[in-house]
């Protein structure tokens, strides 16, 4: 289900694109933890609503809403829906 | 019997809690309101019951300190009984920590907050099958508009113990290999034996060998939260119908609030609008108050004569009219304000919104909600920095608080400067506070570099606030001034007028000198001052009563009285504050804090007289 493309950071997907968590990467196993209990886990789907200003994304995840600092952003990495699977 | 609430950030603890033992908490729209325990009695069914409020939990897995509290109190204390409290709007997700809960072999209810908000969001539960999957009582609610209640405290009586809920053939096989070394634990023998297995391989360390090969590089309590997501997931798609939701204003709303540039500009708006209208409003009410109140006051001068008895109770009159003349009318309209922009989900918006510029200060997003707080009191601005996970962060946080005005000083603020100098000081005021806080905040990312991980902050949806909700925080905070304050304030005016009328007060004036001298202040300024270490507000109330008029006008020169102010805004924190900082961050560093503030007002106070001696 991966095979279009290959996982690049949360920080690259425009505004409004749907994707599919491939990983958390990074040190700091309390990080990965806090945002794996938020549901930022492989496979789940997260949508990209909004950027900030100097930053920080706002995703939508499982009908939650989620502020990430543009360094926890960095480090998600998703591999992002084709346009058909969006409309399926 | 004791009963907990225990439930995900947000889930609306505070605002069940409150509703079943009457208004205690102070319950609010964004994760993290509540970060102390917070303990209730009510008569439930005609039986006596403790009713404990804990700090909201992702996951038993706590990370920051408020979280600490609420795992810890769950399994050193052991509740009788636990309310799960869940957003239903946010599930899945908050079947995760259920999962947890269900571990810990105490009996369970589980309680559907926010029903009218999952309906909105197109999610439709079969409560049925919920009771019949989960093997526990469910109950639906709205809590803040009192909703369920009555269903909540029958289905009290049906709590039952839940069996353990099934994982993966690969985790349950490692739960049984552990089992044994489980037991062998002595801090984890008083758990269910299931329990005990699951936190010896979240804790990891020492594993029995064929363990450690089968999880190979594998993260245990990542593996943990997969699993318990899938359970969750599992769950959601049996019980819950989920159609179109309905999208309103209140989704399109982020559109604007939370825009690069509309964002910042509705801020700035917000910020004027809570600070002008509190002006605005006190100014009217101190108006329509004083002049009524100060015949009373020369009226009882008169009535009480001149003899020592008749001028201390003088002036424990005065104390209290003070309170009711110059700190109520500004405190009430900051306080109903505040509450709204709590209550209708604007402050995780902003640590949002200033996540990029916190960055640069060295600090992220969330230490934001501990900053706006401390607009309202410092005490629960530096309980707040809990929310942070990382303890450099909550270090600087607490201090930064701590130099953000509170309400006390918006007294000092609108009641001195605003009043005799014009808004427009208070105003600017307000943006050099600021200023400082930003520079204080680079001084202090030099000393303690930053190291955080940065911004995670979930963003709720915004609500309309009730009446009953924002008028019930406003009163509870007011409580806190009057119950408090207000003693305080007369006792203060008492020993003061005592201290004239005997002339020691001259004494204590004296030794502040130091103080009073280098600022241009007038010597009767010091005793004030002094007080005001108490509470900031008593500094200007009994400011008045030092001078002999509350027309301060009439006994200061405009640069005494921003000077005064200025002062007043940054020097030592009151005690309340620095005992809760003593206990936050140490001792020690509280008492850095408290000479840096007296150094950094003296600073400020004499940058102030500079300038509006170039300015006149």
């Amino acid at each position: 289900m991966f095979l279009n493309s290959a996982p690049k950071p949360l920080v690259e997907l425009p505004v409004g694109h749907t994707a599919r968590v491939a990983a958390v990467t990074g040190p700091g196993r309390a990080v990965r933890l806090r945002l794996r209990v938020l549901g930022l886990r492989p496979g789940a789907r997260l949508k990209l609503l909004g950027r900030g200003p100097g930053g920080p994304v706002l995703v939508e995840i499982d009908g939650c809403r989620l502020a990430l600092g543009q360094g926890v952003a960095r480090r998600i990495l998703v591999v992002p829906e084709t346009e058909e699977s969006e409309t399926q | 019997m004791r009963v907990a609430l225990v439930g995900q950030p947000n889930s609306g603890k505070s605002t069940l809690f409150n509703a079943l033992v009457g208004l205690r908490a102070v319950a609010s729209n964004f994760p993290g309101t509540t970060v102390e325990i917070l303990r209730g009695r009510a008569a439930l069914a005609g039986k006596p019951v403790e009713i404990v409020d804990l700090p909201g939990i992702y996951s038993l897995a706590a990370q920051d300190p408020a979280e600490r509290v609420a795992r810890d109190f769950l399994l050193s204390e052991k509740p009788d009984l636990i309310i799960n409290v869940i957003d239903a709007s946010a599930l899945p997700r908050s079947f995760t920590l259920t999962l947890e809960l269900m571990e810990l072999g105490i009996p369970m209810v589980v309680v559907l907050n926010m029903a009218d908000e999952a309906e909105h969001k197109g999610i439709h539960i079969d409560k049925d099958k919920l009771e019949q999957t989960l093997g526990v009582p469910v109950v639906f609610t709205v809590a803040s508009r009192g909703i369920g209640l009555r269903d909540l405290i029958a289905a009290l009586a049906q709590a039952r113990v839940p069996s353990p809920p099934r994982y993966s053939e690969f985790l349950e096989e490692l739960l049984g290999k552990l089992g044994a070394a489980a037991q062998e634990k002595p801090h984890l023998r008083a758990f269910p034996a299931r329990y005990a297995a699951l936190t010896l391989l979240a804790e990891g360390g020492t594993w029995p060998e064929e363990v450690r090969e089968e999880l190979a590089s594998r993260d245990p309590a990542e593996l943990l939260a997969d699993e318990r997501f899938a359970v969750a997931g599992r769950i959601f798609r049996e019980v819950a119908q989920v159609t179109r939701a309905r999208v309103g204003i209140r989704e399109r709303l982020d559109d604007v609030l939370m825009h690069p540039l509309l964002g910042y500009l509705f801020l700035v708006l917000a910020l004027f609008l809570l600070f002008f209208l509190t002006f605005r409003v006190g100014s009217a009410l101190e108006g329509l108050l004083m002049p009524s109140l100060e015949s009373l006051a020369t009226r009882w001068a008169e009535v009480l004569g001149e003899s020592l008895a008749g001028r201390v109770l003088a002036g424990a009159l005065d104390g209290l009219l003070a309170g009711i003349g110059i700190a109520l009318p500004y405190l009430v309209p900051f306080f109903v304000l505040l509450a709204l922009l709590e209550d209708v989900g604007y402050l995780p918006r902003v640590g949002f919104l200033l996540d990029g510029l916190m960055h640069r200060l060295g600090l992220h997003g969330k230490s934001v909600i501990p900053l706006l707080l401390g607009y309202g009191c410092s005490v629960p601005a530096v309980l707040a920095t809990r929310i942070l996970e990382d303890e450099r962060d909550r270090f600087v946080s607490s201090v930064l608080a701590v130099l953000i005005p509170c309400a006390a000083r918006t007294v000092v603020i609108f009641g001195l400067a605003g009043r005799f100098l014009g808004p427009g000081v208070a105003l600017a005021l307000y943006a050099g506070n600021l200023l400082v806080v930003a520079a204080g905040a680079t001084l202090l990312a030099r000393v303690f570099p930053a190291a955080g991980p940065g911004l995670i902050l979930e963003i709720p949806p915004y609500r309309l606030p009730t009446l009953r909700t924002t008028l019930g925080k406003t009163w509870l905070r007011l409580r806190g001034f009057v119950k408090v304050a207000w003693p305080l304030l007369v006792l203060s005016s008492l020993v003061l007028a005592l201290f004239q009328t005997l002339g020691w007060e001259r004494v204590l004036n004296l030794l502040a000198r130091p103080i009073t001298w280098p600022l241009g202040l007038p010597p009767e300024a010091g005793v004030p001052l002094l007080f005001g270490i108490l509470r900031k507000e008593l500094a200007l109330l009994l400011l008045g009563q030092a001078l002999g008029t509350e027309d301060f006008a009439a006994a200061l020169t405009p640069t005494q009285m921003l000077v005064f102010t200025v002062f007043t805004l940054f020097y030592i924190p009151c005690v309340a504050t620095l005992a809760v900082l003593g206990r936050e961050v140490g001792w020690r560093r509280t008492g850095l804090v408290l000479l840096a503030t007296t150094g950094l007002a003296l600073l400020l106070g004499a940058f102030a007289r500079l300038l509006a001696w170039a300015a006149l």
